[in-house]
């Protein structure tokens, strides 16, 4: 299994990327074929292009079913590619995540990628102070500065302090998208990823993921993200990838 | 019925014939090449039950000679059941000389005691043996001791010493106190008390084991360092007895605890009757002893006649 | 699941190569490879019938190959192929740098034995003589596991399904292994006491960075605890990769068959 899926031979030429761009995206293509359904295929996006700068914020856009969210998962490892490229820098160089093998990703995802999703999968028992320190906590940081983190990020997201000891499991939607975003801003990762962060926040909320989005951003990170709303794209995108482009 | 009014059956000398004998002492030498293993032997079906000491007696059948001098002893009695049967059997079937005195003994088939008497060069101690296998408590699988023995694999019967002292607050195992032969074979002494694992250690007497049911031999040749297992915080310790004996006053010893009556009143004796009759015949008393009398023929008059 | 654990990139801590195991006639698992890395988590995950079972077997070298081989990084860095041990050195291998969390733990405890006695049984099995020092070393890991220390004179036959799992786990890491074999652990468990067990193996995996081969039938254990995942069907692996990746865009029929077939709560 292992050998189909590792990094390039030694022989095949280094990828480079150019100064300050963090992820590359190049020809990259996604398909689905359902097996329980005959085996039909549906194919998501084909020949997929664009780069990533730091301090920049970039959006997909495009309506829903366009793909974009497939094309997060695959800068994230989680969906495989069919085809293309995907390059992250990383200290040692850019790494190619298409065909990477689980462990890099894995280290990528820990040292560099951080990915907030629509939903909060829930690890039960885990109190929600936990469940947010915990990125910072796998990257060294000591538990009682990781805790004073997390408490911070959580106070700034207005979640009642007499939440934080519980786990998530049981909070409304709208609750558990702030832990969700709590989490995914905790750690220093240099490209951070967004599957919608605001959909399930009010206004004074949403106000608050926009300025840590543009802390980010000021601190060098790069930010992909898919945004629902008309309001919060234009406050945090500096450029928009219409994904309509890339239907297949 | 006397021996020779018996009709025309005869026995090979000491019972066993030669081959099970020579069979026999193969595995006897084999013990004795590596101390505290057990050697299996082809066990004999013999003329008295399993936990009879049938294991003792195919040892001793197989190295008595006919100049030896035999003493059997039962938890240290020469006048029990056990003890006055195999003694019988062999003075028929052998006709050798018995005694009850240790030092006059140079073959003593026990059952559960080590004389008080100490041992000399020369003789041998033969042990009736029940379970063989000291990790029988927590490992029932036969091929799986096995293996832990081959491996030196111990730690098992340290957990059983662990429990005891987790439940008991201190090492529980009175009798068959599991030692460890010159670092290397974990053995079980057979049920003698934890008060006689000193004297099976460094021995000059040759000690040999015989389990009848599970056919094993195995042995501690003199001078064969045999260490109770322990730990640290909580060291082996023998038994100590608040009185002395009451028949003899000797102290140090191994004593039997004896009912005297409904009211639960009560004496300690020694439980090894030649070293205690030896001592009152050498005039010494314990506070319940009757004046010294002259033993009778029958050794168990010793006991009896004292006992209130 | 992410966890701290420092990757050597150069050497695998558990390799496979072809394994294969008939029973007689009859396929246990064929041709499987697989390597496990410090602190790495793999799920094997598959029906009944379909050879996991027997791949945990042969990768803890509880069975024999029929052919193939399994090596395992040994504490002083060397590469050992398993079959080469000696009896004594698997034995010592078994009880020192790996554990086997069992799924029935009458299998995996001895029950007639006091929780503590089970916990320190290692600890005497590698030499530790001094009984209060065991004692306390139990004491902790009784702890470490949410067994109140007033239990831990009694034996298993008188805790609960989930007691006896984590006395299985603390029993297991009292060592502290570098590779833990996990036999649906959470296996027959009521769902809050599989919830609990979960966050304990989780978070002491974490802690420890340890390794582990986990087999379950049971895709949320299998996306709540490891890094990597197999799929097996009919003793072969039709799938592996990524926990997430495989369980979100399965490619394979059977393994989108199985994510299809999980009920959402």
């Amino acid at each position: 299994m292992t050998a189909a899926q590792t990094v390039p031979a030694p022989s095949a030429p280094r990828p480079v990327l150019p100064d300050a761009v963090l992820l590359q995206v190049a020809g990259l293509g996604k398909s689905f074929t359902l097996h329980l359904q005959g085996g039909v295929r549906l194919p998501v996006v084909a020949n997929v292009a664009f780069e990533l700068r730091a301090g920049e914020c970039v959006a997909l856009g495009g309506p829903s079913g366009s793909g974009k969210s497939s094309i997060l998962k695959m800068v994230y490892g989680n969906y495989c590619a069919d085809a293309g490229s995907i390059l992250v820098a990383d200290a040692g160089g850019p790494v190619e995540m298409v065909g990477a093998a689980p462990r890099r990703v894995l280290r990528l995802r820990r040292e560099r990628i951080g990915y907030v999703s629509q939903f909060l999968r829930v690890i039960p028992r885990v109190p929600t102070l936990d469940v947010v320190a915990e990125p910072l906590l796998l990257s060294g940081t000591a538990p009682e500065e990781a805790r004073r983190r997390a408490a911070e990020l959580l106070a700034r997201l207005n979640l009642p302090e007499r939440l934080w000891s519980l786990p998530p499991a049981t909070f409304s939607g709208g609750e558990q998208q702030r832990v969700n975003v709590a989490r995914g801003f905790i750690a220093p990762l240099p490209l951070l990823l967004l599957d919608e962060p605001t959909a399930s926040l009010d206004a004074a909320n949403r106000q608050v993921v926009i300025e840590l989005i543009a802390e980010k951003k000021r601190a060098g990170c790069g930010v992909l993200g898919i945004f629902h709303d008309d309001e919060t794209r234009a406050a945090v995108a500096d450029r928009v990838v219409d994904v309509i482009r890339f239907s297949a | 019925m006397s021996p020779s009014a018996l009709p025309a059956i005869t026995y090979n000398f000491a019972y066993l014939d030669e081959q099970t004998k020579r069979m026999i002492r193969r595995a006897i030498l084999k013990a004795i090449a590596i101390p505290g293993y057990q050697v299996p032997f082809a066990g004999r079906e013999m003329p008295m039950p399993y936990g009879w000491g049938t294991g003792g007696v195919q040892v001793t059948a197989a190295i008595l000679g006919a100049d030896d001098v035999l003493k059997v002893i039962d938890q240290g009695s020469d006048d029990t059941t056990n003890a006055v049967a195999i003694r019988s059997f062999f003075e028929t079937t052998a006709g050798v000389a018995t005694t009850t005195k240790t030092s006059a003994a140079t073959i003593i088939q026990t059952r559960h005691r080590v004389p008080e008497t100490p041992l000399v060069a020369g003789q041998i101690l033969v042990y009736q043996v029940p379970i063989p296998e000291p990790l029988r408590y927590l490992e029932p699988r036969e091929a799986e001791t096995r293996r832990l023995h081959a491996l030196a694999d111990y730690g098992l019967m340290h957990v059983k010493l662990y429990e005891d002292i987790a439940r008991h607050g201190h090492i529980a195992t009175t009798y068959g106190y599991p030692v460890e032969v010159e670092g290397r074979y974990l053995m079980d002494p057979s049920p003698v008390p934890k008060f006689d694992n000193p004297k099976l250690s460094e021995s000059p007497a040759l000690q040999l084991f015989g389990a009848g049911r599970e056919k094993r031999i195995y042995a501690l040749p003199p001078h064969t360092r045999a260490v109770p297992l322990d730990f640290e915080d909580h060291p082996f310790e023998v038994q100590r007895f608040a009185e002395p004996c009451a028949l003899c006053g000797a102290q140090g010893v191994y004593l039997d605890e004896v009912i005297l009556d409904d009211a639960g009143r009560r004496m300690f004796v020694c439980s090894d009757t030649d070293f205690c009759s030896g001592r009152r015949a050498a005039g010494h008393r314990g506070v319940m002893a009757a004046p010294y009398e002259e033993p009778a023929a029958d050794p168990a008059a010793a006991k009896a006649g004292d006992a209130p | 699941m992410s966890t701290p654990f420092e990757p050597n990139e150069e050497q695998p801590l558990l390799q496979a190569e072809g394994l294969t195991h008939y029973y007689g006639r009859r396929l246990g698992c064929r041709g499987i490879d697989l390597e496990l890395h410090e602190g790495e988590v793999l799920a094997i995950v598959g029906e009944s019938g379909s050879g996991k079972s027997t791949l945990l077997k042969l990768l803890s070298t509880e069975l024999p190959p029929t052919s193939g081989q399994v090596s395992y990084r040994m504490r002083d860095g060397a590469m050992r192929d398993l079959a080469t041990l000696s009896e004594a050195e698997r034995r010592l291998l078994l009880r020192t740098d790996w554990g086997f969390v069992r799924q029935h733990a009458e299998e995996g405890l001895r029950m007639t034995v006091s929780a503590g006695g089970n916990v320190g049984e290692r600890l005497m099995a590698v030499g530790w003589r001094h009984f209060g020092e065991i004692r306390d070393e139990a004491g902790d890991w009784l702890d470490r596991v949410e067994i109140a220390r007033t239990r831990m004179d009694d034996d298993p036959r008188t805790f609960s399904g989930g007691m006896r799992q984590r006395l299985q786990i603390a029993r297991n890491l009292v060592t502290r292994p570098r590779l833990v074999f996990m036999d649906e652990p959470t296996g027959g468990l009521d769902v809050s006491v599989q919830a609990r067990l979960l966050d304990l193996i989780r978070s002491l995996v974490a802690e420890f960075g340890l390794a582990a081969v986990i087999v379950t039938h049971d895709l949320s254990v299998a996306r709540l605890l490891s890094h990597r995942i197999m799929v097996m069907k009919e003793g072969e692996v039709i799938e592996a990769g990524l926990t997430d990746q495989v369980l979100d865009d399965p490619h394979a029929p059977y393994t989108q068959l199985l994510v299809s077939s999980v009920l959402a709560a």
